[in-house]
């Protein structure tokens, strides 16, 4: 391990790599600030630069940085105008606002960014701890397990959707899956469900679907609801240091934070934003009475809470991402897809044949924390600048950048069409509220779960593989828990509600 | 019945046709030394099929429930909201990048791209037409530059009957 930690090391401290982190840190933020804009719309666009780059640390490390920058970004947004732009920093303004409208923006911003760093900086060391442990499990399973743990992560993502949502979510899954079954499988050697379609030979293009699916969506709900991205003052910003006893305060809601936001980043399908609403919750719960009256209206450790918890939450979705090769989160299944685009197959055995890559992305991340605080603790006036650029000008961008993205992708101008179509659907989609992360996710596994599937079909001559091996079955079960759990519970819920017994 | 169960009825529609695709016509042309292993290319479309066609049927058929009242749930909500939306220039704007993607070989990336950033600003109601035309000029110089001659991607930048 510690081998791997210099190799890391001398990797991530290359010079190109440094400026990899420094620069991708920085677009992540300022694009992260324009509200609307999320992570995943961000690293969306920014994957053919990363691709291109043709080293897969230095992509890998430039798409983290920008994911990094992207949520500091996002909170940087929610606090000064009430808008966050990623679900993930939603409560953050519960009272970073409240405190930039008393005039304390300037010092919400320090705690913001004194928080993400230390939530950032403990998730990675214990990313550190942990990912070499499952990797090491991981290495003991074979395709029959594989397939029956990406079932569990995609029922996981289904079931986390919350209630009412199960369905939808796995619909979307399922939608995302039979999208990655059209083209050329490299199993079967024969085209699939491509309508005669001599474009449609080698599939949807990845890159095309992350974009139709975040960026276009997101950018065209700018656009017919103007109360979205209305600019707020942005006014002056002075008094960023925090006293003594404030700093005291929040040390132990940092330290809890960083150690529950990883956790739950783990989980897949959990991520940023539920870590961060737990964080708010769980600290407005233990938080003293007196305390607690604050909360919503301006309290610093409400502030700490969300913001350390989304960003240890964010190192943590990386630990399924480098360990089991799956995606616990929209953003890391498009970081997957860029890895794939690489010729990087994130997994177990990444550690054991590209070490260099899974180091220096663990190790660039603290460099990414640090550089995040660095910059923009000096740079916060001014960024908050960047939210005065107006939307007739912001809008033609992103809708040029997405385009550009799908185009430098693919060389190809069908591919622009289907971008459209697929905005269009995925804007409709979002109408009705279904979630389109479950979709990408779907999508970009779907290949592999069928690999997978195959292959142990033909070891087994069957689908007896599935209760000859114990631990497949074992986590089939598990997968169908997570789908039928949370309906039967709120069913129950709803029974008790009506006054009718319990049968247990 | 609200829109999500409209297109729960669409999404079904798309995975009763995928279905009778995998079930009915793909195995057709499989080859004889194919059928007799385990898995055809068509297996796991099946078994998408039939999960799928049981989900949707789900939603179609409001099998499950919220905790919400159904006037709360957001795409009802959105729905009404549907009206006060700016429809009609979210819908310019997707013909513009439809026009952008078939102008892009034929006028070239310049002109396609200037065009495509000041019309874009135009219809969302921008009228200096001095700042757009500079800013998008500048704009589309400095991608042309990354993308050519940074990332090594062809781009015509000029119309098709001006040469390259």
């Amino acid at each position: 391990m510690l081998e791997g930690i210099l190799i890391g090391l001398q990797t991530a401290f290359s010079i190109q790599n440094l400026l990899m982190v420094i620069g991708g840190c920085l677009i992540g933020t300022f694009i992260g600030m324009l509200p609307g804009l999320g992570p995943m719309s961000i690293i969306a666009i920014m994957i053919p630069v990363a691709i291109s780059l043709g080293d897969p640390s230095a992509a890998l490390i430039l798409l983290a940085g920008v994911y990094y920058g992207a949520i500091f970004g996002g909170s940087t947004s929610s606090i000064l105008l009430n808008a966050p732009g990623v679900a993930g920093t939603v409560a953050t303004s519960f009272d970073g606002y409240p405190m930039a409208r008393d005039g304390k923006a300037g010092k919400a911003l320090t705690i913001a960014a004194i928080a993400s760093f230390c939530g950032g900086s403990i998730g990675a060391i214990l990313l550190m701890i942990f990912a070499p442990m499952l990797s090491s499990v991981a290495l003991l399973f074979h395709s029959a397990e594989y397939f029956a743990l990406m079932v569990v992560g995609l029922s996981a993502i289904a079931a986390f959707a919350g209630t009412g949502q199960v369905a939808k979510a796995i619909m979307m899954t399922l939608l995302g899956l039979i999208m990655a079954t059209v083209g050329e499988g490299a199993l079967f050697n024969m085209p699939r469900f491509t309508m005669g379609l001599m474009d449609l030979q080698s599939g949807f293009a990845f890159i095309t679907l992350a974009m139709a699916m975040f960026a276009l969506p997101e950018a065209l709900y700018l656009v017919m609801d103007p109360n979205r991205s209305k600019s707020g003052q942005s006014g002056d910003i002075k008094d960023l240091r925090i006293t003594r006893d404030e700093a005291r305060s929040i040390a132990p809601v940092i330290g809890r934070q960083s150690l529950q936001g990883f956790f739950i980043g783990v989980l897949p399908g959990a991520g940023a934003t539920i870590a961060s609403f737990l964080g708010y919750a769980v600290e407005r719960n233990i938080a003293p009475e007196k305390e607690k009256q604050e909360f919503g209206k301006g309290s610093i450790k409400g502030l700490a809470a969300p913001e350390t918890a989304n960003n240890a939450a964010c190192t943590g979705s990386f630990v399924p991402l480098l360990t089991l090769g799956i995606p616990g989160s929209g953003t890391t299944a498009i970081l997957l897809g860029a890895l794939i685009a690489l010729n990087v197959t994130p997994g177990p055995r990444l550690m054991v044949d590209d070490p260099q890559i899974f180091w220096a992305v663990i190790i660039s991340m603290y460099i990414g924390n640090l550089v995040l605080l660095i910059l923009n603790l000096p740079l916060i006036p001014y960024i908050a600048k960047i939210l005065a650029v107006p939307r007739n000008f912001l809008i033609p961008f992103i809708l040029f950048f997405t385009l550009m993205g799908a185009y430098i992708g693919q060389n190809n101008a069908t591919e622009l069409l289907l971008l459209v179509g697929f905005g269009i659907c995925a804007t409709i989609l979002r109408f009705a509220d279904y979630p389109l992360a479950p979709l990408l996710i779907g999508f970009i596994l779907g290949g592999m779960l069928e690999d997978n599937f195959s292959r142990s079909m033909q070891l087994y001559d069957g689908v007896s593989f599935v209760w000859e091996r114990p631990m497949t079955l074992g986590l089939l079960v598990i997968a169908a828990l997570l789908v039928i759990l949370p309906s039967y519970r709120a069913r129950r819920a709803r029974l008790r509600a009506r006054g009718v017994a319990d049968g247990d | 019945m609200a829109l999500d169960r409209w297109i729960g009825l669409i999404l079904l529609g798309i995975f009763a046709a995928y279905g009778y695709a995998a079930w009915f016509t793909m195995d057709g042309s499989l080859a004889p030394f194919m059928q007799r292993n385990p898995i055809w290319p068509s297996t796991f479309p099946k078994v998408l099929s039939v999960l799928g066609i049981l989900v949707g049927l789900i939603i179609v058929l409001g099998l499950e429930k919220g905790d919400k009242p159904r006037e709360e749930n957001p795409s009802v909500i959105v729905y009404r909201q549907l009206r006060e939306f700016k429809l009609g220039q979210a819908g310019l704007l997707l013909g513009l990048m439809v026009a952008y993607a078939l102008l892009l070989r034929p006028a070239g990336f310049i002109i396609a791209t200037v065009s495509f950033l000041v019309m874009g600003s135009v219809i969302l109601g921008e009228r200096r037409w001095v700042t757009m035309i500079v800013v998008a000029g500048v704009a589309t110089g400095v991608v042309w530059y990354l993308v050519q001659v940074v990332l090594g991607i062809f781009l015509r930048p000029l119309p098709a009957f001006m040469g390259i």
